[in-house]
């Protein structure tokens, strides 16, 4: 095999190999992708029962009743609309009222949003940073959302964990 | 006093680090013995000061001074000295300085051990290591300088971060940051041999023990990371696809690329210029990472907090190393002479598939983790790339590659012979076909996907032991001679035989785990009992318990299995009063590989306590695999060939292959 047969070997099996990726890519990328939303987009863009998504807002106060076997209702709001929540499962030691959420999931016919996975944060002045930028495009962002303290250093931020710090999600299939 | 030396001495480093970047390159430029020798002390002595300032941040945090903000804000009096310690990488300035110290760690190891290098290459790769030095010092003491005092110190800390209030924690950034930054190394070397426009066998010689220790401590580290992950977040989750996960994972793929195809530039003297490339692929995928981290930019559930100027600055590292040394390879690499041929069929050959698909495979977790932000950036729609898409695209890739595994190690250099490694093969062949039958009649008419992954991963390691069999000759030759033999194999086949087996027994681990794990979710008063895969565990009670920085909740199970006792198993709920937050400490009980596994939820008003109970048969499977891999680098890192600092050694002859 001269070198020139031996390369357009080499290159033929690459782009064959890359061409299979590509195509499992695009396959996953059609059905396996998740979008984000907030109540407000959910009253505005009326996405269809049974579509799933990641729904980001804070807790309503008050909101969050516990049923019967680890059945929780809670409201997700983010200031201009609140949407109901139902979740079965073991809520992430984080989970409070008055503080950031995702859920992921999809609407039921009664348009309450079932949840299978609930993910809250391992940092009390923790926002997710999804939730932080809808609030802010609504022009509901409070500073004293995830407020840095301020000792006398400018560089002091809110606490941060190491690079390899785990996350704290709950879930349930 | 201690934080102010700590800081000086992190000054004086990146004046060094400047020196180290500049006089060496001149010095080889103008074939000066003496100013490329400069490389080797500043090398050192830049280990010296950044160690100072680091043993000046363990100090400070040790001690408790509250006048550091980096103290205050992540230590507490109370809490227990392996975390005040540990306590000092658990945060961003702590860990960036780690990072620092393991960079020129390995710069000084280079610089001591480095005495059979030829003098210029020691002086450019200790030059491009001190480029990357320089600009992380920089990064420390302009945006996150760890040694920053409060006017008015507090008497009390806020706490570490009560997650990585962990013995996790002291193992498992080290261990990762061996890897990342392990990896400058081989960039180091790769860029200098660009420089020099020179590159050999020889240089793949001495690239490879560095690469190989690197991979070893990132294997590790990942394999630690998942296990913490495990146990410490109380779901049973040992990989979640995240984006911080695939920052680490991607290099790991890059860098066993490189492991491999440094093969065959030392064997062989061939795929020069794409071993070059994948050496900057892999640090940079390494530099990549900390920007995904350090920079907060993805929302990941992993992102804390972090300040927009961090991110920037860390971008501006990225684009400079990652821009400058791809642009340097665009020029220089067609210097860098072709090396030898090989047939489609080979050893060679099938080592380029193994890259081939590690390369893609890699693509894809890039293009799944940064997808996302990607969009974000030009529509403004935010998505997010979870397990399916990663199962979807990830998963297919590495099938043909693993089944591939034993057939490459079978096949020998320049050109193969397909036929006769299948044929060697039909032993392995036979017992993955015998394993799936028997796990299909077992599971009687279960998922047909379970038994099929099994049988692969039999094939796997069976193919792994065929390979060690075929070079002793075991069954062939009388007993004591292949024993002979294997003695005197040497240590990198023996590497082999263990990093591929590693591959087939994390595999079974995983598949095990997700197809055959159980679990039971419900809320339990004391007597009651849960029944999970045949075992019985019955609540005994509950009770609370102060421990040093935290109050505890424990709850005992007695597990017991066809009526015989066979422990107690006691998973609690931390609530630590400095952060007002709450850790769930899971308990696990190991029964062979397989796990029992109690995390808790929430107390109810009545006193019932919701449970999480689950059983992962053959869990630990997963992480013994790595294990096994890390073995295996180690035993090949020991092979006298490779030996850091050896002197160069005629090439061995392979005389103990097995004869045909």
């Amino acid at each position: 095999m001269t070198r020139r047969q031996r390369r357009l070997t080499l290159i033929g099996g690459s782009l064959a190999v890359l061409a299979v990726a590509a195509a499992l890519v695009l396959n996953a990328m059609r059905d396996s992708i998740v979008f984000f939303s907030t109540p407000a987009a959910v009253a505005e863009k009326h996405i269809a029962a049974g579509k799933r998504f990641r729904l980001g807002g804070l807790v309503e106060r008050g909101s969050l009743v516990h049923g019967d076997n680890l059945a929780v209702t809670f409201k997700v709001g983010d200031g201009t609309a609140t949407l109901p929540v139902a979740f079965k499962g073991i809520l992430p030691d984080l989970f409070r009222e008055g503080q950031g959420v995702v859920a992921e999931g999809a609407l039921d016919a009664s348009g309450v949003f079932r949840a299978d996975t609930v993910l809250a944060k391992h940092d009390e002045t923790y926002m997710p940073k999804v939730v932080a930028d809808a609030l802010k495009k609504q022009g509901h962002w409070k500073d004293d959302y995830g407020a840095k303290p301020d000792y006398n250093a400018k560089s002091a931020g809110a606490s941060r964990a190491a690079q390899s710090a785990r996350p704290v999600q709950g879930a349930l299939q | 006093m201690i934080a102010e030396a700590g800081h000086y001495a992190l000054v004086l480093a990146l004046a060094l680090a400047l020196i180290q970047s500049t006089v060496p390159m001149l010095g080889a430029r103008w074939h000066d013995q003496a100013l490329m020798n400069v490389a080797r002390s500043t090398a050192l002595a830049q280990l010296l000061f950044v160690a100072a300032s680091f043993a000046a941040l363990v100090t400070l945090h040790v001690t408790s001074d509250f006048s550091v903000v980096n103290v205050f804000e992540n230590s507490h009096s109370l809490k227990p000295m392996i975390y005040k310690i540990t306590g000092v990488w658990g945060n961003h300035e702590g860990s960036m300085l780690l990072w620092v110290l393991i960079l020129a760690l390995f710069g000084g190891l280079v610089a001591a051990f480095g005495n059979n290098l030829p003098l210029s290459l020691r002086a450019h790769v200790l030059a491009v290591q001190a480029w990357i030095a320089s600009a992380f010092y920089l990064f420390i003491l302009i945006t996150s300088n760890p040694f920053l005092r409060i006017a008015n110190p507090p008497l009390e800390g806020r706490d570490l971060n009560p997650v990585l209030q962990d013995i996790g924690l002291a193992v498992h950034p080290p261990m990762l940051y061996l890897g990342y930054v392990g990896f400058s190394i081989s960039f180091s070397f790769a860029v200098a041999a660009l420089l020099e426009g020179r590159i050999d066998a020889a240089w793949a010689r001495w690239v490879r023990p560095w690469t190989l220790l690197a991979w070893i401590f990132l294997t590790l580290g990942i394999a630690m990371g998942s296990y913490w992950a495990y146990y410490e977040l109380g779901w049973g989750g040992w990989w979640f696809w995240d984006p911080v996960e695939n920052a680490s994972l991607m290099p790991w793929l890059a860098g066993t690329a490189l492991l491999h195809s440094l093969v065959v530039m030392e064997k062989r003297n061939a795929l020069k210029v794409w071993t070059i490339l994948l050496s900057i692929l892999t640090f940079s995928l390494s530099l990549l990472g900390t920007f995904l981290v350090r920079s907060g930019v993805l929302t990941s559930v992993h992102a804390f907090a972090t300040d927009p100027t961090r991110g920037v600055f860390i971008l501006l590292i990225l684009c400079i190393f990652i821009g400058g040394s791809l642009s340097l390879y665009a020029w220089r690499a067609s210097a860098l002479k072709q090396g030898g041929l090989f047939a489609p069929i080979s050893r060679e050959g099938a080592l380029v598939l193994n890259n081939l698909f590690l390369t893609t495979a890699c693509a894809t977790v890039f293009i799944g983790t940064l997808y996302p932000l990607a969009l974000e950036v030009v529509t403004g729609d935010k998505i997010s790339v979870g397990a399916p898409f990663f199962n979807l695209t990830f998963a297919p890739l590495f099938l043909p590659l693993m089944i591939a595994v034993p057939f490459g190690p079978l096949l020998a250099w320049k050109r193969g012979d397909l036929l006769g490694a299948a044929q060697r093969l039909v032993a392995a062949g036979i017992a993955a076909l015998i394993a799936i039958a028997v796990l299909w009649a077992w599971t009687r008419g279960g998922s047909a996907f379970a038994p099929l992954a099994i049988g692969l991963a039999v094939f796997v390691i069976a193919g792994a032991l065929t390979d060690l069999a075929e070079r002793t000759g075991l069954f062939r030759v009388p007993l004591a001679t292949a024993l002979r033999r294997a003695r005197g194999l040497p240590r990198s086949n023996w590497g082999t035989v263990f990093a591929h087996a590693g591959v087939g027994v994390a595999l079974i681990g995983i598949v095990c785990e997700t197809t055959w794990n159980s679990e039971y979710i419900g809320s339990m008063k004391p007597d009651d009992v849960a029944h999970i895969a045949g075992y019985e565990m019955k609540l005994d009670g509950v009770t609370q318990r102060q421990g040093p920085n935290f109050r505890e909740m424990v709850a005992r199970f007695t597990v017991s299995l066809d009526g015989k006792r066979l422990g107690d198993m006691t998973p609690s709920k931390r609530n630590f009063t400095t952060r007002q937050s709450t850790t769930t400490e899971a308990a696990l009980l190991t029964r062979g590989a397989s796990q029992l596994y109690i995390s808790l939820g929430d107390t109810a008003a009545d006193g019932a306590i919701a449970v999480r109970i689950y059983h992962k048969p053959m869990v630990l499977l997963i992480w013994f695999g790595p294990v096994l891999m890390a073995f295996g680098g180690l035993l090949s890192l020991s092979d006298r060939r490779l030996r850091v600092g050896a002197p160069k050694p005629a090439h061995v002859p392979r005389g103990l292959q097995a004869a045909e």
